[in-house]
């Protein structure tokens, strides 16, 4: 694939026509559904890509089809089977999930489709020799340690707490952070997907006499169990990971009670964006919201297919070519794939942003 | 297993369980009542508390309700949340009877029949709250649905707090908090009125007249029709109850919230025998302090494990559950 690079040296013309120039890509993810508030803003990022790049090259109409999954693997199977068959889409942008993405990277991979990820981060996903896969953000195993980094360097704290939803993505998490803290971790309790009542849970938090309490996975379990652990009068700190950056999350929470709360992101804040423009206003002016998480992440995994246009790629082979040797900056890191798909994990940032009033704002970049 | 975290707080763990099997218990009066006289499983009764959920939701958000006003605005709250979520729950359990279940009955369709209209019922509402106040409003007229702030339905959507936590008692063994209590106390009480109305009035009779032999109890002139619409609105109201009492508990509801209550409370019935107004209450409770000593043995993932062990295993020593079938039939 390296060998193919030489296709790069094609270079950009915008004065072709649009009989060769452009092209269609699809974006696949949970953009309806209990999890739409982490997924919707990549997906209006990389919208928001799409039209500037139209705007400035006439000649070269990228269009860009939404398949909503609701992050559910079973619902993106038919979705990945349609695109890999309908050869007009020359490449993917997604899956949102990792659970959505295991379960479809093997059929765009038989497509002989790219796929480039805003925020999928189970770290096995690179791991398996899928030459379709490639994400623009970290893996799970920068923010596992990252959330125990905080938790021992900013917090200082020794007695943790430690709860997942048994999910691909929570379990995972939750098992990275619970190594790295090691005896840190007084007591862990598994909830399930879609629990209401925590009062089990709760005792055992009591009963730990923890002063920290981490939740692996998503708004569903850690919302109802936040409001909870205060309700019961817990008055320790809460952390959770990018399943939580959702302006859901404070609201089902309730203000007072997500007050504090901790959630880390490999999505850095939007103000932080680079290229030259003001991303986050652009953003704002054309959706009417703040850009959310992987907003800008979402941006990236577009330019690089519509940089792969201009570049005149428009066959699936060239463009998986040009996007294993793609290597230019992005709004949000330098992005240049290693052979797995993986952006340079020195480049990847893990933030933590805090809920401030219900909003979730920013609070520091994570210590490494 | 973790046996000493179970023992050492046993009172504790009792009093969760409770009033987790409170909720339980009011929801399952509905699936008993309907089986008692139609023989028939309502799986749609678990969104009939899924809408009471959203008329507590709705009632104390129009009000702007929260814990910090007086205890007199509080006892309003409840009380006009408590009223809004039993008549949307009586009303959609009512129109579900009319709707799906009289044309049925009409045509004398087969069991099977009524058993599959129950389970769509219960789709089409579950997922007419989880698309239509999402998508639909957003996606067909932007902004013109603002009634609670946001779209919702699909999202967990938090309730204001309107009876903060706090604990009321402490007894050492264990600490019971203001709204354990008040959902302990009010489900027992939801469940006693229920059972006078039941056993003691001549609409009651009514009901135990048709569970006992339909045919001849319209001979001596019960309107069975109206009997069957009675139990579904009793049935409907002590979801509404539920209702509360979980937004009171929880504080969250979302557009499937209904379906593991849903099963729980039939799991619940079915325990204490189903058709038997008091084994409700008994398989409700029994099954909420299950489910609280099975996950404080071993990890919350693992309650459902337990309640249905339980249940297999009373059922083989009890085919009918612990209270057996009644509503009329085995024992008047």
């Amino acid at each position: 694939m390296i060998a193919m690079a030489g296709c790069q040296s094609a270079g950009p013309d915008n004065n072709q026509g649009s009989g060769t120039c452009g092209g269609k890509i699809a974006i696949f993810g949970a953009f309806s559904g209990g999890n739409a508030g982490i997924v919707t803003p990549s997906r209006d990022g990389a919208k928001l890509a799409v039209e500037k790049f139209n705007a400035a090259n006439p000649n070269c109409k990228v269009t860009m089809v939404e398949f909503d999954t609701e992050g559910d693997p079973a619902k993106a199977t038919p979705v990945a089977n349609q695109v890999a068959a309908d050869q007009s889409f020359v490449a993917v942008i997604g899956g949102h999930f990792s659970g959505e993405s295991r379960a479809t990277m093997k059929t765009y991979e038989g497509g002989g489709l790219v796929m480039v990820s805003p925020s999928a981060t189970a770290t096995d996903l690179t791991t398996t020799g899928n030459k379709a896969f490639h994400r623009v953000v970290g893996n799970d195993d920068s923010q596992g340690p990252a959330i125990s980094n905080y938790i021992s360097k900013v917090w200082k704290s020794t007695k943790v707490f430690v709860t997942d939803d048994g999910s691909a993505y929570g379990a995972a998490l939750a098992n990275t952070v619970k190594s790295k803290l090691g005896t840190a971790v007084v007591a862990s309790d598994k909830v399930q997907e879609k629990q209401a009542d925590f009062a089990a849970t709760i005792a055992k938090v009591k009963s730990s006499g923890a002063d920290v309490v981490f939740h692996g996975g998503y708004v569903r379990e850690a919302a109802p169990l936040l409001k909870q652990l205060r309700g019961a009068g817990f008055t320790g700190k809460f952390i959770g990971g990018d399943g939580l950056y959702d302006a859901e999350f404070a609201k089902a929470a309730g203000t007072t009670e997500s007050e504090g709360a901790i959630i880390t992101c490999p999505c850095i804040p939007s103000d932080k964006a680079k290229g030259g423009f003001n991303f986050a206003s652009e953003f704002k002016a054309k959706f009417g919201t703040d850009p959310g998480p992987y907003a800008a992440e979402g941006y990236d995994s577009a330019t690089v297919l519509l940089d792969g246009f201009k570049a005149g790629k428009k066959t699936r082979a060239e463009m998986l070519a040009w996007v294993d040797s793609y290597n230019k900056a992005g709004l949000t890191k330098t992005i240049k794939f290693d052979d797995k798909g993986e952006v340079d994990a020195a480049n990847v940032v893990i933030w933590a942003y805090t809920v401030k009033a219900g909003q979730v704002v920013a609070d520091q970049e994570i210590p490494k | 297993m973790n046996f000493d975290a179970l023992f050492s707080q046993l009172g504790q763990h009792t009093i969760d369980g409770l009033s987790k099997g409170a909720i339980y218990a009011l929801v399952a009066l509905g699936y008993t009542l309907v089986y008692g006289v139609l023989r028939l499983i309502n799986f749609a009764h678990s969104e009939v508390f899924m809408v009471g959920t959203f008329a507590v939701l709705g009632a104390w958000t129009v009000m702007g309700a929260n814990s910090k006003d007086s205890l007199g605005m509080i006892l309003v709250y409840l009380l006009v949340a408590l009223a809004a979520a039993a008549i949307a729950s009586a009303g959609v359990a009512l129109a579900v009877e009319r709707i799906a279940y009289r044309p049925l009955r009409k045509k004398n369709a087969p069991s099977l029949v009524f058993l599959i209209t129950a389970i769509g019922v219960s789709t089409v509402l579950m997922e007419t709250f989880g698309y239509v106040l999402d998508r639909g409003f957003s996606a067909f007229a932007p902004g013109t649905w603002n009634g609670f702030g946001r779209p919702f339905g699909r999202v967990i959507a938090g309730m204001p707090t309107v009876v903060a936590q706090k604990p009321l008692l402490d007894l050492g063994i264990f600490t019971i908090t203001n709204t354990q209590l008040i959902v302990i106390v009010g489900a027992i009480g939801m469940m006693i009125a229920l059972d006078v109305f039941i056993n003691r009035t001549r609409l009651g009779r009514g009901v135990r007249a048709v569970a006992q032999d339909p045919d001849t109890a319209a001979l001596m002139g019960v309107n069975k029709d109206r009997v069957i619409m009675l139990i579904f609105v009793l049935g409907g109201a002590m979801a509404g109850g539920a209702a509360l009492l979980y937004g009171l508990k929880l504080g969250n509801t979302v557009f499937d919230v209904g379906f593991l209550i849903g099963i729980k409370a039939f799991t619940a019935a079915v325990l204490g025998g189903i058709g038997n107004l008091r084994g409700a209450l008994l398989g409700g409770l029994l099954l909420g302090v299950i489910e609280v000593y099975g996950a404080t043995l071993t990890q919350s993932n693992w309650e459902d494990v337990w309640a249905f062990a339980v249940l297999v295993v009373v059922l083989m020593f009890r085919p009918t559950g612990l209270l057996g079938e009644s509503l009329g039939r085995a024992r008047a």
